[in-house]
């Protein structure tokens, strides 16, 4: 039922669907860091109308599964003349989906530095700039970095949905061999060892980033 | 693009029953597997806890869609095939327990020790104290953690259209199939997963907030 001799013969061509997938990973994961950090300035602002904006899109985007975000925006927008190729519109959705939530994570990281560092701040004349720059951020940072690490794996394990969209990723490169050689178990489980394979190197190399961080605090 | 979107309502709300259906079956299923594997994964046999290591490792390292898809496709070539709804909620279900039994985890742990001293000075035994302590209070713990499972759950079975279960999702893609008005549609079904998660966010918040009296 499994030929490893024909598993091993999809490699090549699964790795090139796996090098969509960590382009889809990163491209995301970097809009999705901007959109977050966009988000919850707009929640720091004390616009109230922008405010409301920013929490209602948290709350919408997080209420509503990503795969459904990829159909409204890969089917509709074409309607208004808007054309982007599939990864892209993948790339986008997983940045605006997972900056929803990332925007949490830098709500809870900036609000758990003590308010003394903001009076401290005030009373040595800081202005605001250099006080997010010296003072706030540097302290908010570290605790991020866990959550941070847990949503680049998670937005990692999103991305097969890409395929629902024509994206060939590596579940993408799966589905087409599956459709064309009528053998399922060979590409998909390859695919899922692939992905397998890359979750948990990056769940190593955040325990040991966060060990790092967590000796350099003392 | 002007005809007014009521008339998608009816096959898009019977895909949203679907949904409900599906979510409420996995969820059953995936609170029982999460207590078991919990218990495996602290069992004093060490086979046991490994095995409980690696299927929760697998599920979480890999993607729910490719293990459901696995379960679809792959299991009938070993003369085991399922229908779409069973394959949605043991693959959904297994995938969840995951997740779950790290919930179920946390909440023994977070028990403190002295709470099995003190049931252990009262001269209850094993069994009185875990249903009378230690269980109470795991259960208090674990509830917000389970709600938001919950959520991601609801989300998480959009996934079973791509194995042909007619669900919200799916009916979406039929209704754009044979009417072609994307927009309409899309933003319906968006609007009816909002409307089914959100109240849940407020309960959610809720428990949170009587689960902290606890503490």
């Amino acid at each position: 039922m499994f030929e490893l001799g024909f598993a091993i013969s999809l490699i090549p061509e699964m790795l090139r669907g796996l090098w969509v997938t960590m382009i889809a990973t990163f491209g995301g994961f970097a809009l999705a860091l901007l959109v977050g950090s966009l988000l919850e300035a707009g929640r720091r602002s004390g616009v109230s109308a922008l405010q409301s904006v920013c929490n209602g899109y948290i709350t919408f985007v997080r209420c509503t599964p990503l795969l459904v975000q990829l159909y409204f925006v890969f089917y509709v927008l074409p309607a208004y003349g808007i054309r982007f190729r599939a990864l892209t519109t993948g790339i986008i959705c997983l940045g605006l989906h997972i900056g929803a939530y990332i925007a949490e994570v830098y709500r809870s990281g900036i609000d758990a530095v003590g308010k003394g560092q903001w009076d401290a701040s005030r009373s040595l004349g800081l202005p605001l700039f250099a006080t997010w720059r010296h003072v706030i951020i540097p302290q908010a940072l570290p605790p991020m970095l866990p959550p941070l690490g847990n949503f680049f794996i998670g937005l990692f394990k999103e991305t097969p949905l890409l395929a629902a969209i024509t994206v060939i990723d590596v579940f993408g490169t799966a589905n087409a061999i599956a459709g064309r050689t009528f053998r399922y178990n060979e590409p998909y489980t390859v695919a899922a060892l692939m992905l397998l394979a890359i979750s948990l190197l990056a769940a190593y190399g955040q325990r040991r980033l966060e060990r790092r961080f967590a000796k350099a605090e003392g | 693009m002007n005809t007014p979107p009521f008339d998608l309502l009816p096959q898009l709300l019977k895909g949203a029953g679907v949904t409900l259906q599906v979510t409420g079956l996995t969820a059953v299923v995936a609170l029982i597997l999460s207590f078991l594997v919990a218990f495996a994964r602290m069992a004093p046999m060490r086979l046991l806890r490994g095995a409980a290591t690696v299927y929760v490792e697998v599920l979480r390292g890999t993607s729910a869609i490719v293990q459901l898809f696995y379960l679809f496709f792959i299991l009938p070539a070993f003369g085991l095939s399922m229908g779409p709804l069973t394959t949605a909620v043991i693959g959904l279900g297994m995938n969840m327990s995951a997740y779950g039994s790290e919930v179920v985890r946390a909440g023994f742990t977070a028990v403190p020790r002295n709470q099995s001293e003190a049931a252990a000075a009262l001269a209850l035994n094993r069994v009185q104290t875990y249903r009378l302590v230690i269980i109470p209070q795991a259960l208090v713990i674990m509830m917000p953690s389970f709600g938001n499972l919950l959520i991601e759950l609801i989300k998480a079975t959009s996934l079973v259209s791509l194995i042909t279960l007619t669900e919200l999702t799916f009916s979406g893609r039929q209704m754009v199939v044979t009417t072609g008005r994307s927009f309409q549609v899309w933003g319906l079904v968006l609007l009816i997963y909002f409307l089914m998660a959100y109240p849940l966010t407020r309960l959610v918040g809720r428990i949170e907030r009587y689960a902290a009296r606890f503490r």
